[in-house]
């Protein structure tokens, strides 16, 4: 009890209950601006907040992080355009819902479940504590190796399809990481004898490239889209009271996001999709998912929701961020001293606790800004992507300048800008780079102070956490050899033209009469998302 | 959304051979420099090693490009690969404006500069309508009030500053 006054005590300082409305405010604005997105915002906002005390800093960002997928839900439904990437499977039944004419009823129904899967996660993350504060402390060197090590594997299977590119870009973060000076013989390391490179690559400027400028270069050279606004009716508090109605959906998802959210690497996408599938399974009308079904709409907003407090949880708990945004929050408790992991659950308990309310505060506070604002907060749909591009520029110069006032920042951001407009372009993902570089970092500090007390191989696992780390991690690298190997097809370099051909003369033959229809009904059944808006 | 190509995104082929065979040549340039930039500490542990790190990396990044041009499907490039690498050229031009922004900053200033910036990308990008030139003015005035007014960011004032009378020229210095 007196860790809540003292975590109170923290929060009732007007500096901070400034950043939670700032934070909560622009987060709902910035997540309903299709292209912008929380990564972005983030990215840009970083350098701005180190100058402030860290519970400020944090809170601006958490409400960001929190916020945005609330305001991502307002074009989700309306235009068809998720606001952020996270609110792609909100447009599956959103969107026909607002044909429908029940546009109001579909937001009120976003809201209601984005706040039932805010609020459920922080209630988790407040149930854990105490087991997190005493199983925090057994985490050693080698078992945040592990975990660190961990993490990177999930974040690469992860991305099916993409498996080898993302291990590829992982590893490109990871040796990011490693140039400049090393730690143990301060030798310079791919250096190439320039002195601008003798101190590495900063993350923020790496993030801001990646994140802030590609997202600009984006939207500079793309074309504007008409944007045109159906009409709605229905209150926007009846979503609370239906909410209810689907108590199974609502605990389902938001337990799924918890989970997903914990563990390092995975995040919303993998929280909404099992989520969705799930509810629709447990449904009663199936049919009715992706043609506007309520279920649906609550299973991916509740889930994404619920995400961002659960993945706190290894962030907090061992310094391991799970996702890029999370791995950019860890600069500012860096920046401030402030080392997240078992420490800081044993020191600095009522900062943790700090940190909980404020994103509890934070959800009450978006849904009362929603209730209000949104009718307004639709025309901020309408800004043209080429000017919204103009504004991310003049915005991410004022991210990379602030930190050092350097060119060669500045530089090395655009450079990373282009590399970012690139693999957005061909659809490849960035956030295996963020955690490559941060989690590399780790690794390699961790495996270092972790080696000087193993003897043998066998030491290195011989206590219990480690032991299950690893048994995770070989669990993980042998179901997906298996699931590779199952799955393996040789390569089919035919030209499209003799492709067409043999199912030409497949279908003369009469022999797969069937043929045609399989695969239109594998076409309508798939649905996949990009990394556009990542 | 039943099957498990739901949760897989797919990765635009034109361009990619180019960008993979790129990558693939640069980790490659970069695992034989590993002598050369990195050194073997003596008496040092394997994790220790300075070169461990970097070494296990490119390694990685060796084998994760390769194999995946080696299960590409088409790895010639065509048309449409040199019509996607056309699309890269764009963000070119604007990395200029960037970097010619970042560069006038310290002598004009950072509002004169932002304004001038704002004003005339708009003008390029084809917003032509005085409305919206406005709107970009009152956006940067805006950005340079917020950011260095008030969360005072570290933008050193300009060079042209200097020529202000000493009144103004200490606001200008320290919050435009």
């Amino acid at each position: 009890m007196d860790i809540l006054f003292q975590a109170v005590d923290v929060l009732a300082r007007w500096d901070v209950l400034l950043a939670l409305l700032v934070g909560s405010i622009g987060g709902v604005a910035i997540g309903a601006i299709p292209g912008v997105g929380p990564a972005v915002a983030i990215a840009i906002l970083l350098p701005a907040t180190f100058s402030m005390d860290p519970i400020v800093g944090l809170t601006v960002l958490l409400g960001i992080y929190g916020s945005s997928m609330y305001g991502g839900a307002i074009p989700a439904i309306l235009i068809n355009t998720p606001g952020t990437a996270v609110n792609a499977l909100t447009t599956y039944d959103g969107f026909p819902m607002t044909l429908r004419g029940e546009g109001r009823r579909a937001l009120s129904l976003a809201y209601s479940a984005s706040f039932f899967g805010g609020v459920f996660s922080v209630i988790c993350l407040i149930a854990l504590s105490p087991l997190l504060a005493k199983v925090a402390p057994m985490f050693g060197s080698r078992e945040i190796f592990l975990a660190a090590l961990l993490g990177i594997l999930l974040v690469v299977v992860a991305h099916r399809g993409q498996m080898l590119v993302a291990g590829a870009l992982a590893a490109f973060g990871i040796f990011l990481s490693t140039v400049g000076l090393e730690p143990v013989k301060y030798t310079r390391r791919y250096t190439f004898e320039q002195t601008w490179l003798a101190s590495g690559f900063d993350l923020i400027v790496v993030v801001l490239g990646l994140f802030a400028i590609s997202q600009a270069f984006l939207l500079l050279t793309m074309d504007d889209e008409k944007v045109r606004i159906a009409k709605s009716r229905g209150s926007l508090f009846q979503g609370f009271r239906e909410l209810f109605r689907h108590p199974r959906v609502v605990t389902v998802s938001a337990s799924f996001g918890v989970i997903m959210g914990m563990i390092p690497g995975v995040g919303e996408f993998t929280a909404q999709f099992m989520s969705y599938t799930s509810a629709r399974k447990l449904s009663k009308t199936p049919d009715a998912f992706g043609h506007g079904s309520s279920e649906g709409l609550i299973a991916s907003e509740t889930a994404n929701n619920a995400v961002p407090g659960a993945a706190m949880i290894p962030l907090l708990a061992l310094g391991i961020p799970g996702e890029a945004l999370t791995a950019m929050m860890l600069s500012v408790f860096y920046v401030h001293n402030v080392v997240p992991g078992p420490g800081l659950f044993a020191f600095q308990m009522d900062f943790v606790v700090a940190l909980y309310l404020a994103l509890l505060i934070l959800n009450v506070l978006v849904v009362v800004f929603l209730l209000i604002s949104t009718g307004w907060l639709v025309y901020l749909t309408k800004i043209p992507n080429r000017f919204l591009g103009m504004c991310i520029l003049l915005l991410s110069f004022v991210g990379v300048y602030s930190i050092r006032n350097s060119a060669v920042d500045c530089t090395v951001a655009a450079a990373f800008g282009f590399l970012g407009y690139i693999l957005k372009r061909l659809n490849m993902p960035i956030v295996p780079i963020v955690l490559g570089m941060v989690l590399g970092g780790i690794m390699e500090v961790k495996l270092r102070a972790a080696m000087t007390r193993v003897n043998t191989p066998w030491d290195f696992i011989d206590r219990p956490i480690a032991f299950i780390l690893f048994a995770i991690i070989l669990i993980i690298l042998i179901s997906t050899a298996w699931r590779v190997r199952r799955e393996w097809r040789a390569v089919d370099r035919r030209t499209p033209a003799k492709k067409a051909s043999a199912r030409f003369s497949r279908r003369l033959a009469g022999r797969y009469g069937r043929h045609f229809d399989d695969r239109l009904k594998i076409q309508r059944r798939k649905r996949r998302y990009d990394h556009m808006g990542s | 959304m039943s099957d498990d190509t739901d949760i897989q995104p797919t990765t635009r082929i034109a361009g990619q051979v180019i960008f993979v065979g790129a990558a693939l040549a640069l980790s490659a340039f970069l695992l034989t420099q590993i002598g050369r930039q990195t050194i073997w500490a003596e008496g040092e542990s394997f994790a220790a090693q300075p070169r461990f790190w970097p070494g296990v990396s490119l390694a990685i990044m060796l084998a994760g490009f390769g194999l995946h041009l080696w299960r590409m499907k088409r790895r010639r490039p065509n048309r449409l690969d040199r019509e996607e690498m056309m699309r890269w050229v764009e963000p070119l031009e604007f990395m200029i404006w960037f970097m010619v922004f970042v560069f006038a900053v310290p002598i004009v200033g950072f509002l004169p500069m932002s304004i001038a910036f704002a004003i005339a990308l708009t003008w390029r990008l084809g917003y032509r309508r005085r409305s919206m030139l406005v709107l970009a003015a009152v956006f940067a005035v805006a950005v340079v009030i917020l950011f260095k007014g008030f969360l005072g960011v570290r933008i050193p004032g300009a060079a042209l500053y200097e020529l202000l009378p000493a009144g103004p020229r200490s606001f200008f210095l320290q919050y435009l």
